[in-house]
């Protein structure tokens, strides 16, 4: 078989199936139980360290010292 | 020592751009190589003066973000803006009045030369340049971390901006490769190349480096358009270079393929810069600007892949009735028409952040302009997968709808959110309590609209009027009018559309005025810009 055919019959079959199916599993991982709560957290990461990074956890603890 | 490595690295390269210099085959080859020569050649000197200097402590520099860079390249988007509109102003009333091609300028600043200075002015030095800032003042605040790679940084943005100046000096001086969006030369390809990789470096080191435990939504865009653009530019840029000492070269793709893989690069630059990129943009600032977080976060990162996964097939869109296989157009067209979901979806989540906060609408300048951008982004998402299938595309191909289109999205969306990501990031980086003038801003707000209004409708009429009279038959199956007839046709529309552009320019030059303000006159916040870190 051509290299060319191969591809074509490869990529609207296999592939595409493939990159169909990631992609419904991240729609159903986006929903998965408990997401709404874990990304209630993540939709606040802007509000968060506006002015200064978060301290490293050596430094935190030199802080502490 | 890594000073003595930096010299004579610099010291080959200035002493092999004289060479070029001497050798070069063409003008803008040996332009060029004598730009090169200087700024290696001053590098070198600026070098030299710094080595074996006692070097001074840095301080508890981790705990500060890395934001002088993002105050550069603020100040470079908002520079390159004006310098884009500008040309595009101009090459605009060139079309109205052909007398504007002078014969003293000619070779050099007729509208041939001076449109992909326009084009690539706007999308990459103008939106090049928000992207490369935002990215590294968003990747900062998301991750909770400063920037990775110390000084690479500074290598990312002055290393672009000398891609610009290569780039817009090599357009005048007629040294392209003929590719839309992908003019530059094969040295300058190379040089950007080092300079995305280097970029790619360092947002994903932050993100690396970073101490929330999620990714926010922001950095994937911004992560998928770094990606992806460097994919796309060395794909579509696969060239041999006649000689070392010439600007010429050879492209390895052949034929139809070298179409196809063009507009793959091409419509892609409109799928992961000025889409991808800028809604990395919408999901950080227009939270910020509506303090509240966003819509859904899983509606964003449904959008996320949904996009990724779509946009990357719509390419072959722009080769309709050509030599391109109809399997691969229709595919084209098929996927554009499937982005209309994911564009929708995304502009549903930046709009609906409002919910429960309208009422900024009134009062918020600012968020009108990130509102409108939005507004923008759904109508251009609307327009082109309509443009995008075969019949409507045998009217409006090879018309000025293509161009009213391209900049209802350009001027509308990628414009009006990168003017709202400036007024939202001039106060906080250079720790101002405010912007200088709101009124100033809804100058700029309805200058811009009004303009581009003015600019996509006129270029709607005069598009659609082109198209029609091109295909216009008598009864005895003769074209009833020549192209002359349909420019002589158009000439009320150009004066409009140059009009509208005449409003977006003096919209962006308030705005730079605006911002100058706010840094020279608005009451600041704290004393110096360096950050106080309190002795612990």
């Amino acid at each position: 078989m051509e290299l060319y055919t191969f591809l074509r019959q490869f990529a609207d079959s296999w592939m595409l199936l493939f990159l169909f199916s990631f992609f419904m599993v991240v729609v159903i991982w986006a929903f998965r139980p408990g997401s709404t709560k874990a990304y209630q957290d993540t939709a606040n990461i802007p509000f968060r360290h506006e002015d200064k990074p978060a301290p490293d956890r050596a430094d935190a603890a030199e802080v502490r010292s | 020592m890594s000073n003595y490595i930096k010299l004579i690295a610099l010291g080959l390269i200035t002493l092999f751009a004289m060479i070029a210099t001497n050798y070069a085959r063409d003008l803008a080859y040996q332009v060029h190589a004598i730009i090169i020569m200087l700024v290696a050649g001053g590098l070198f000197l600026y070098t030299l003066r710094r080595t074996d200097e006692p070097v001074v402590a840095a301080g508890p520099i981790q705990q500060e973000y890395f934001d002088s860079v993002v105050r550069y390249g603020v100040i470079a988007t908002a520079f390159w803006g004006v310098v884009g509109f500008l040309v595009g102003v101009y090459i605009a009333f060139q079309l109205a009045f052909p007398v504007l091609n002078f014969d003293w300028a000619q070779g050099f600043a007729n509208f041939g030369r001076l449109r992909p200075l326009h084009t690539s002015a706007v999308i990459f030095a103008f939106g090049g340049n928000a992207l490369l800032a935002t990215s590294f003042y968003v990747v900062q605040r998301t991750s909770a971390a400063r920037l990775w790679g110390g000084n690479l940084a500074w290598f990312v943005f002055w290393g672009y901006q000398l891609f610009i100046v290569l780039a817009a000096t090599g357009y005048l001086l007629g040294g392209t490769q003929s590719k839309e969006y992908a003019e530059p030369e094969w040295y300058v390809d190379l040089w950007l190349t080092i300079v995305w990789v280097a970029h790619l470096a360092v947002f994903l080191g932050t993100i690396i480096r970073r101490k929330e435990p999620h990714i926010y939504v922001a950095n994937w865009f911004y992560l998928a358009f770094i990606v992806t653009v460097a994919m796309l530019h060395v794909v579509n840029n696969l060239t041999i270079p006649v000689s070392i000492w010439g600007s010429k070269s050879v492209i390895v793709w052949a034929g139809v393929q070298d179409a196809m893989v063009q507009w793959w690069y091409g419509h892609n630059a409109v799928g992961f810069f000025l889409t991808a990129g800028f809604l990395g943009m919408m999901y950080y600032f227009v939270p910020k600007q509506a303090e509240r977080p966003v819509f859904s976060y899983k509606l964003s990162i449904i959008h996320f892949w949904a996009l990724i996964f779509l946009y990357i097939w719509a390419g072959p869109h722009h080769l309709h009735y050509t030599a391109l296989p109809d399997w691969a157009s229709t595919l084209g067209m098929v996927f554009s028409i499937v982005l209309w979901m994911p564009s929708w979806g995304g502009m549903i989540n930046g709009l609906m952040t409002l919910s429960g906060a309208w009422d900024k609408l009134r009062t918020d300048p600012v968020i009108r302009m990130m509102v409108i951008s939005i507004g923008f982004y759904g109508m251009s998402t609307f327009e082109g997968p309509m443009m995008s299938i075969r019949a409507v595309n045998s009217l409006s191909h090879y018309t000025d709808w293509t161009i009213g289109h391209v900049h209802s999205g350009a001027l509308g969306w990628n414009g009006m959110i990168t003017f709202g990501a400036l007024y939202f990031l001039v106060p906080v980086l250079w720790k101002r309590e405010r912007l200088y003038s709101l009124s100033l801003v809804s100058w700029h707000f309805w200058l811009a609209t009004i303009g581009i209004i003015l600019y996509a409708a006129s270029m709607w009429v005069t598009g659609i009027m082109e198209g029609l009279m091109w295909r216009e038959v008598d009864a005895n199956g003769f074209l009833v009018n020549s192209f002359a007839d349909t420019v002589a046709a158009k000439f009320p529309m150009y004066v409009v559309r140059a009009l509208g552009g005449v409003m977006f320019l003096a919209g962006s030059v308030i705005m730079c005025f605006n911002l100058w303000m706010t840094v020279r006159r608005a009451p600041a916040k704290e004393a110096s810009l360096t950050v106080a870190v309190p002795a612990e």
